[in-house]
């Protein structure tokens, strides 16, 4: 049995090396972001002694940046301040909804979006929508950095791609084409303070005639990860999101889920819920893109 | 056993204590430093009664390590009151009868404030939202949605005091 330490770097490199040095002796190290994970798990499930690597006090981690054609958030942003920011909002509405949907104010006040897609959980609100919106991760290590796409990063129920020695730095996003937008939405059985039960995020772009000449589907909440469905975008590319071209993609985004049936909803129900999704954040990702959400 | 030393500043007084890594700012108010108006209710976010500002953001303080707040500014209940002269919050809240045993008082003020300060006119679905995470299991919470109510859009009188 170790014991509990706390750091917080204000470099980098100096983070790198403590958790490059942890990962050499085999001493538990866990990075902490917002901790409202992290600390809940920490009293529950997982109270062995580590260290506690703070990487909130990294300049890189808290930049917001709108440079060139892309977006880069810092993977240690709060919720809070990101959904605050009119410019995000504008740019990618569903991601922007996701964020706010996570936990109360004061949850958001302290939660971030490296936090929510490094904790990897199925439910996990941004995940969905980051996969939607083609995000990439910048993951630092005492090389350099490394890029990686969002829907290679989640490997499992808790579990990410990073190795030991690797913290996520945040995450580059490309700036939305013309005529493009996203939504987000979840089932809870709640209005507020719940996990989603199933979740879905959408992307579509569009023609002057507002056919839709690109599209991304990913679904959230109905298997281990979040799942990218390619059938549901071949449903509504080609298509101006008519009613039998929403049916199809929902069709297929049921198909594609593995959903589990616990105490939130069955898996006949998820499996239903998850295509009605599909459907709504479709319609409302076109209305966007169209300029009329 | 690695004790930390962190200097702070709570309700605008430099504070400083000795707390173990994994220790969090509640417990560190309640035990260490006698501020014992900020509550446990869950422990684990739900609840919303050991709310407090962080450098002015609303947060969970059983979910901040009190490593954290190395540096930072704290808000509790105990800075809130004028001396004697209550809050504009807490004034309103006793006259609504919004509050019986008031666990999740402290919280609630603490959380009512730093809506009226960032959303002086803040609409009723606007507060429900914003209040979603503090739960009250005696008062139904209608009267301190009301006593929350009352209060919107006096932003000058507000503002005088805050
Ligand atoms: C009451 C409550 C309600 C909630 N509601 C929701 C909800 O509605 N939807 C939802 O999706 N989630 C919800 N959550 C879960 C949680 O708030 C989110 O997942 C949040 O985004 C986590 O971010 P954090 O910064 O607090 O993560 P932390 O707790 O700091 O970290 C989470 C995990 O990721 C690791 N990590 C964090 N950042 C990095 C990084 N940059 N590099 C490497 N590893 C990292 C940590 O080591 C830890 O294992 C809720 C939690 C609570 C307590
Ligand atoms: S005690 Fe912190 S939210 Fe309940
Ligand atoms: S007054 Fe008792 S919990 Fe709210």
């Amino acid at each position: 049995m170790g014991s509990f330490a706390y750091t917080a770097p204000k470099k980098l490199e100096q983070a790198l090396a403590v958790l490059n040095k942890h990962a050499a002796e085999g001493n538990r190290i866990q990075v902490l972001a917002g901790g409202t994970d992290l600390l809940v798990q920490l009293k529950s499930i997982d109270s062995e002694p580590r260290t506690i690597l703070d990487i909130k006090k990294i300049a890189e981690t808290s930049q917001l940046t709108f440079d060139g054609d892309h977006v880069f958030i810092g993977s240690t942003i709060s919720c809070a301040v990101l959904y605050e920011n009119a410019e995000l909002k504008e740019m990618f509405p569903g991601l922007t909804e996701s964020i706010d949907l996570i936990g109360s104010t004061q949850i958001q006040g302290k939660a971030t979006l490296g936090g929510n897609l490094c904790n990897a959980s199925p439910a996990g609100d941004t995940i969905s929508a980051l996969f939607v919106n083609g995000a990439t991760c910048v993951i630092a290590n005492e090389s350099g950095l490394r890029e990686m796409p969002v829907d290679e990063f989640v490997v499992g129920v808790g579990r990410n791609a990073l190795q030991p020695g690797e913290l996520l730095l945040g995450l580059k996003l490309p700036k939305p084409a013309a005529n493009t937008s996203d939504a987000y939405l979840r089932f809870i059985p709640r209005t507020e303070m719940d996990i989603a039960v199933a979740g879905a995020a959408v992307s579509v772009s569009l023609d002057d005639n507002g056919v839709c000449v690109a599209a991304r589907v990913a679904i959230g909440a109905v298997a281990t990860t979040a799942l990218n469905v390619p059938a549901a975008v071949e449903a509504l590319v080609g298509s101006a999101l008519d009613a039998s071209a929403l049916q199809k993609a929902a069709e297929a985004s049921s198909a594609a889920s593995s959903p589990i049936s616990d105490k939130r909803g069955t898996e006949e129900f998820r499996r239903k819920i998850v295509g009605v999704l599909t459907k709504r954040a479709a319609t409302t990702a076109y209305a966007r893109a169209k300029g009329e959400g | 056993m690695s004790k930390i030393h962190v200097v702070t500043r709570v309700n605008d007084e430099k504070v400083e204590f000795l707390c173990e890594p994994q220790e969090t700012l509640l417990d560190v108010l309640r035990n260490k430093l006698n501020l014992t108006g900020t509550k446990e209710g869950c422990a684990t976010g739900d609840c919303g009664a050991c709310s407090v500002t962080l450098d002015g953001r609303l947060v969970c303080s059983c979910l901040t390590l009190a490593a954290e707040t190395k540096g930072k500014s704290v808000g509790t209940i105990e800075g809130v009151a004028d001396g004697d002269t209550l809050h504009p919050v807490q004034q309103k809240l006793l006259e609504h009868a919004a509050l019986q045993c008031g666990v999740c008082t402290p919280g609630y003020v603490i959380a009512i404030k730093a809506l009226l300060e960032k959303n002086p006119d803040p609409s009723e679905s606007e507060i429900r939202y914003w209040l979603a995470g503090n739960l009250c299991r005696c008062t139904g919470y209608d009267k301190i949605i009301t006593a929350v109510q009352d209060l919107a859009g006096q932003s000058d009188k507000f503002k005088e005091v805050v």
